[in-house]
Parts: C-alpha cells; structure tokens; sequence
C-alpha cells in the first residue's frame, strides 16, 4: 500500500483540524446526573419561608446547593434531571420545609413526584 | 456588613450535571467563586479534583476559559497568563486565577506558589484545601491535620500537624490573603469580589476549608454543616489580611472570646477520619486552637483592634 | 536598520527575539543559556521592546519557565524561552504539554552535557534527551544560523499547517559564548517574512470552547452536540503535523534567502562538497562545523568525502536523507551524544533511516567530545581512516560495540592486556 496524494492532504486536514483539545460548554457534561439519586428532595410549601412570604427572601436552598440544581424562584424548584440527592439543601434549610424522601427503585429523571 | 441572599447575582458559571461527588463541598466553593469573578476570568487549574469538575473529554460544564495543567506549575501558568494579558493590555479587564487543591499548593506547587507571589505576579491564587489527595484517593498531604486517617496514615492517623499555609504566605508580603469555608458562601463571594479588587497589585492568596464526603467520612448532606462547625469552633478561622493588616470576618469574630468557641469534638465526631480519637487527640486539637487564636489575639491588640 | 556586530551565539538569539517581536519571554538562569536571557532583560528594561510591549517574567525555575511561555502561548502571545541540560530536563513534563497542546513554543537550548557528574560544557545529550517530546528540532553551527533558525522557527511552528513547538539547538560555549559577526535584519523585513501570529487558541477569546488541555478519554466523546476526538486522535494528528511540516520547512528556506539572501542548505540539511562523494561525514552543530575542515584535507589527501550536516532533526527528513546519502559507500557518523546501552542517537536513526535503501551504504558511528571534550580534526581523521580502512571487514560491521574517540585512559593507567 502506497501513501497517495489524498492519503497526504486527507492527514492534512486532520493535522489542521485537530490541534489542541479544547471543551465546549454543555448542560449535564456527566449526563442525567439525577439518576444517581437514593433519596430525593421534596417542599412542603408550608414550611417554606419564601413562599409564605411570598417575597424573595431565604433562599439558603439556592445558596448551598453543589450542583446548581434549586432554582431561586416562589417556590424554589428542585432540578431533577441534575439533583444528586445529597440533601444539603434539607440539611440546611431553616424550617425544615424540605424533606428527603426514598427514590423509587428506578428514579425516573422525567417524574416530579418522588417515591410517595 | 454581609451580602444578603437575595442580593446573590443570578448568573451561573457551572452547569449543573457535574462529574463531582454528591455533596461536593469543592463545587459550592467553585460555583461562588466564580460568580463573584465574573465572566471575564481565566482560570488556571493544575491536576485536581476540580480537573474532574471540569468534566472528562470534548465537553465541559465550566462557563469561562480555563487552562488545565501540570500538578506543580498553576502558579507559573497564571504567571503566564497575566503577562499575556500585560502585553495585549488585557489586563484590567480580565481577572485570572489560579485554583489548585492542598496537594498541588502545600506540597507539590510550593515552589511556584511562592516564586510567583515574590515577584508579585498578577493573579488571585486559590487553595480549596480538603486535606488531603482526595484525587488520588485521599492520601495524606501537608495540609492534613494531625490525627487524620487517609489512605496513607490508615491506622493511626497522621503523626504531624498540617503545615501552616496561612503564614507562609503572609511572610510573602501579598496585598490580599483570606480564608473561606463551603459553609459561608456569602463570605466567599465578598473576598473574592475583594480580591478582584486588587487586581494589578500581585499574587492575591484565597484559601477555602472544603468539605469532602468521601475524604473526610461525614455524610453527604452535612457538607456545609461541618465546615461552620470548623468555623464554629475556632479552628478554622475566616479571616483577611489587607496590606499586612489582620481582620478577622464577621462569622468568626465572636471566636476570638474563647468562651464562645464551640467544642471541637462535635466537628471531629462528625468525620470518620477521627472516628479513632482518643481524649489525648482531642486535647491535641484544643491546644492548637488555643495557640492559633493566642498568637492572633496577640495581633489583633498590637493593631489596636482587641 | 540592518546592522552588522560581532556578537556571542547566545546574544545572536536574544536579537533574534527582538526582531521577532516575541510578546513573552519566561527563563531561568543556567550555564551556558543565562546571557540570553540576560540580554532581553536588558533590551525590555531599556525601552527597546517597547513594540511588542515585550513580558519578562523572571522565574524562579525552569519548570516555571516553561510553564509561562506555554500559558502565554495560549493566550495568543509569541513566546520565547531558552535553556541547557539540567535546566532542560526539569522541563520535560511541560515540553510534553507545550506540543501537546500544539503551542508554537520557540525555545533555545544552549546545549550542554546532563550531569550527573556535573559538567557545564558541550555536548548533544540535552538536545537529543528530548526527542520524543514532540518538538521540531533544529540545529546549527553559527551565530548568524542561530538568529536566522530562530527566526525561521517562529514561521514554521506558528504555520497553521504545523503549529507544533520547536528547538533550536546549538553548542554551549563553542557557540554561546562565541563572538562572530551576525547580520541584525531590519524589522519590516523580517515582519515581510515572519507575519503576525494567528493563535489557534487564545484564552481570552475562547467563546463557547473554554475549556484546554482536559483530561482527554482513549475513545471519542459522544454526545448529540457532536462526537470529539479522543487522546489517540490527538497523537495521530500531532504526528500527522510533524510528517507533513517539511513543505512548509522547505519553503520558510526558500522565502528567507530570496529575502535576506542567506541559506542554510535546503532548511534541512548542509551538504559540503557531496555531491561527488563516495564517504559522507553525517553530524550535527559543532561537530558537523568541525568536519568541515576535515573534509577539505582528506580531500587534499584524495579521498572523495563530503559532510551531510543534519539541520532539521525532527520532524526527521527520512526521504531527503535517503537521497542525500544514495551515492555514498561508507557513512561515518560523529556523535556528541549516546543512546545509553545501544549506541550514538545520530547512528541508529541514519541506519534506521537508510535501511530499506537499495544499496545502503556501510554505517560507521563514533562517539566523540562529551562533556567539552575537545575535538580535533585528527580525531576526526582517525575515525573516517579507520571507517575507511574496516569497511569491508564483515568483522567490524557486525560488531555491537560502541566506538570512542579521544577517550586518554592510557594516561589513566590502563593499557590492553593487564589486569
């Protein structure tokens, strides 16, 4: 097998194409990172002091959460997609409107319900 | 005064489905960082748990340019860095640091570390010290504390006490030191927005006490709990040095009245780490307490601030 | 303005720096480098660098070093640092990093022996310790060669068609330290034949690509956005980028001595007086400067000897060494080097090169001059008369013996047949 004129400008291309490895910017670069998730957490709005209030005003569960997973809105959303279920945010939260409760056997990134 | 909650910028700079532990206290520690930086900032990263955060291959949930690199040589990187930035005349704008863990700063980045901070290059240097090489697999580090088990002081602990990172670096003279913990994000932001401040005078040293799950044995939901348990104690105090001065931060002042330090047992017990202590450990703890808050008490009255 | 001074090798590379308008320099001081970067110091302080408003940033090793001209490098600056021996080899992680990310790096090195014991004087095993790291490698013979290799090499690394770092290489002390006149070009001249770099990555503009140099899995990653490549495609374009560089190496030669009307051979060897050569000197920078005279009086004695003196080390010029060396018989190979265990670096890459040639020629290597050891023309006469004289021994071509030349153990002592 010889090296053709196309083999050369075929590597060539490669050459010029693929230089330094570089990352783009993506949304669940471990994937459906809520698929890890033993325990899951849910609101019990009436314990929640931002939306009893209905200001913004607590949001410990937005601020502490590692994976960026509770939004800072009345009422906070858990992102389940994301949600690791490491319940720092329950741990945290002044009212203990927060509960974690068991996944289903085979937590379902799509469901919002939890394991009741 | 400190930053209210809802004062906190919306924006993010991490998207959420991360490679990182659940519980991670490295990732609240970056998450906050970086959004008081801003999105005009380069970071340097050495091998790291947070090479890990940065995500494995093509894709990456990191917002801003970071530059990964060799374990010894973020200093040196950032140095880099911000000479380009000096030449292009990019360097107001644009903010780099440098974010390496306890083994890539305490061990084996010292050399860098200090060479950088002694010609006064132009960066923020930040250690996210959890103690040990929890990458690797949490062998011990310098900067693990005395008594520690890791998987390489597995039964008895770690014979020594970490090294003090603190004073090494203020002996360099910076213009900015400060320490965080994962417990006080608010704290956090607030010295990072400082340290943005200084920029143009040298190397700005941030060290943040970052809790780990699996390295430190505490449950995963208590990875803010158990660094304000640090705090709480006394033994790891938040405090800045600004041009040589000692303040120390709004959650740890009332610290420096030892009858209001909590007992540091209920921090430890929290870790499996030293699940082994024995009251002989324990007192070990106290007494390096006692002497840490001795020798800044000592301070804080030369300046005239106790 | 063009100017004509009569400086030292390692000054002839800090003016080469100048004209280049290199934006970042990073170094540490070792023997024989240190002037160099000495001399850039001195131009940046004094204002003469102000153009490329020219970063020293003065570090405190040479790991360090190479670190910030790599950071630099990706964030889009023309980078420059240089060092010797002991200094080089604390880089290697960092040189495996700077080609890997394919940052055209521009580095000197002011060869010189790797201890231990220690020595400060010249010899390739530094240059030749870092072959692997996927640097291009060029080496030269005089003060002029160094300012005018330094200048191409910024043309070749920084060619979208290669963007890979690169060596250049020349003997400390013999060069270094050496005054000889050197040509300084003027500046719209050399910016005629050197253009503005045009960084393939830039840290400060990476828009949604932020993230550099991750951790790289052995397979592609694969995901709706798009499959990327894995370690292994790197490695293979990086090697695809070195098989493919000798176009543009090639043609940086040509361009330069249609601007600046001077040549070194074709870019990537020197050949002196070969063409009708039966014997062929192969050698690198000092050494091959030394046979040159050396070829002139076997010449003088009839022998029909030429000099290929080997330019461009890496990406190796396989094809254009087989050609150079198709009418020669014997090959004898100087080595200021060694391949520890096997034998001179130069030697076995000739034979592995020449191999598959139709009538390859005889392959005869020596080592000479390491650590400063000095080289005289009679050492070099030796071993081409003894190449010359053993060349159909079949004896001798088959032993695996390695071969000194100006070795003095007899005036250690030792003599053949004792104890």
């Amino acid at each position: 097998m010889t090296h053709t004129e196309e083999d050369i400008k075929f590597e060539q291309r490669v050459s010029r194409s693929i230089l330094s490895s570089r990352q783009t910017a993506a949304i669940g670069e471990a994937g459906k990172t809520g698929t890890w998730r033993t325990m899951k957490p849910i609101l019990h709005d009436e314990k929640c002091i931002v939306v009893k209030s209905g200001k913004p005003s607590c949001f410990l569960c937005w601020m502490f959460c590692p994976e960026i997973s509770v939004s800072r809105t009345i009422p906070p959303v858990f992102d389940y997609d994301y949600c690791k279920g490491c319940g720092v945010c329950a741990n945290e939260c002044p009212t203990q409107a927060i509960e974690m409760i068991p996944e289903k056997e085979n937590p379902s990134c799509e469901s919002n319900e939890g394991g009741k | 005064m400190v930053i209210k909650v809802k004062d906190l910028p919306e924006e993010e700079y991490i998207l959420p489905g991360t490679r990182m532990c659940s519980g991670c206290g490295l990732q609240i520690a970056y998450r906050w960082a970086l959004k008081a930086l801003g999105p005009n900032t380069i970071v340097c990263n050495p091998a790291s748990c947070s090479t890990v955060t940065g995500g494995v291959g093509g894709y990456t949930p990191i917002k801003v340019p970071v530059m990964y690199n060799c374990f010894e040589t973020v200093a040196a990187h950032a140095s880099g860095v911000s000479a380009a930035l000096a030449a292009k005349k990019k360097d107001k704008e644009i903010v780099v640091v440098a974010w390496a863990g306890d083994g890539g700063t305490y061990d084996i980045g010292i050399q860098g570390l200090s060479g950088a901070a002694e010609r006064r290059s132009n960066f923020i240097y930040v250690c996210y010290n959890n103690q040990a090489y929890m990458n690797t697999g949490i062998q011990r580090s310098s900067a693990t504390p005395f008594g520690a088990k890791t998987t390489t002081t597995p039964i008895i602990g770690k014979a020594q006490v970490n090294k003090n990172m603190f004073k090494i670096m203020r002996a360099h003279g910076l213009s900015y030191i400060a320490t965080c913990a994962t417990g006080y994000p608010q704290d956090l932001f607030e010295k990072f927005k400082k340290a943005r401040e200084f920029n143009g005078k040298g190397v700005r040293y941030i060290e943040i006490l970052s809790s780990c799950p699996p390295g430190w044995g505490h449950k995963v939901n208590e990875s803010v709990e158990v660094t304000k348990k640090a705090v709480e104690s006394g033994y790891w105090p938040l405090m800045e040095v600004i041009e040589g001065k000692l303040v120390i931060s709004n959650p740890s002042k009332k610290y420096i009245d030892k009858s209001k330090r909590k007992d540091v047992r209920k921090y430890l017990k929290m870790q499996s780490r030293f699940k082994h202590f024995t009251e002989d450990d324990f007192k070990v703890w106290e007494e390096y307490i006692d002497d840490l808050w001795k020798e800044l008490g000592w301070e804080l009255e030369k300046q005239g601030d106790l | 303005m063009v100017k004509k001074i009569v400086i030292t090798g390692n000054h002839a590379a800090a003016y080469a720096c100048k004209s280049a308008g290199v934006e970042v320099v990073a170094a540490y001081p070792i023997t024989p480098q240190s002037p160099v970067v000495e001399k850039i110091s001195e131009f940046v302080e004094a204002g003469e660098m102000t153009k490329s408003n020219t970063q020293f940033v003065c570090v405190e090793s040479e790991q360090s070093a190479i670190s910030a001209v790599i950071a630099a490098s990706a964030t889009g600056c023309r980078v420059f640092t240089a060092s010797s021996a002991n200094g080089l080899a604390y880089m290697f992680e960092l040189l495996c990093w700077a080609a890997g990310s394919r940052l055209p790096v521009v580095m000197c090195i002011a060869m010189r022996g790797l201890g231990a014991p220690w020595t400060v004087w010249t010899d390739h095993q530094d240059a030749f310790s870092v072959r692997d790291v996927g640097f291009m490698q060029q080496f030269v013979e005089s003060n002029q060669e160094i300012y005018d290799t330094v200048l191409m090499s910024y043309r070749i690394a920084e060619d979208p068609r290669v963007y890979l770092p690169a060596f250049v290489s020349y003997d400390g002390y013999i060069l270094s330290h050496t005054m000889m006149p050197v040509q300084i070009e003027d500046d719209d001249k050399v910016s005629k034949f050197l253009p503005t770099l045009k960084p393939h990555t830039d840290l400060t503009n990476m828009g949604t690509r932020p993230g550099l140099n991750p951790v790289t899995p052995p397979d592609l990653t694969v995901r709706p956005e798009g499959n990327t490549p894995g370690y292994y495609e790197f490695r293979y374009s990086m090697q695809k980028a070195h098989e493919n560089a000798f176009e543009v190496i090639e043609e940086a030669a040509r361009d330069f001595a249609k601007i600046f009307g001077r040549s070194y051979g074709n870019g990537i060897y020197k050949a002196y007086k070969a063409d009708d050569a039966e014997i062929l000197i192969f050698a690198v920078a000092s050494v091959a400067s030394e046979s040159r005279g050396v070829v002139d009086r076997l010449r003088e004695e009839g022998l029909k000897i030429g000099l290929i003196s080997l330019k461009l080390f890496r990406p190796f010029p396989v094809k254009y060494l087989r050609e150079a060396f198709s009418k020669a018989n014997l090959v004898v190979v100087f080595d200021r080097d060694i391949g520890y265990g096997y034998e001179g670096i130069l030697a076995y890459e000739i034979k592995a090169a020449l191999y598959p040639s139709e009538n390859r020629p005889i392959i005869r290597g020596f080592i000479v001059g390491l650590g400063g050891r000095d080289i005289t023309p009679e050492d070099l006469i030796g071993g081409v008369k003894k190449a010359v004289s053993e060349k159909d021994d079949r004896n001798v071509q088959l032993a695996t013996h390695t071969d000194f030349i100006g070795l003095k153990l007899d005036q250690l002592g030792f003599k053949k047949g004792g104890n």
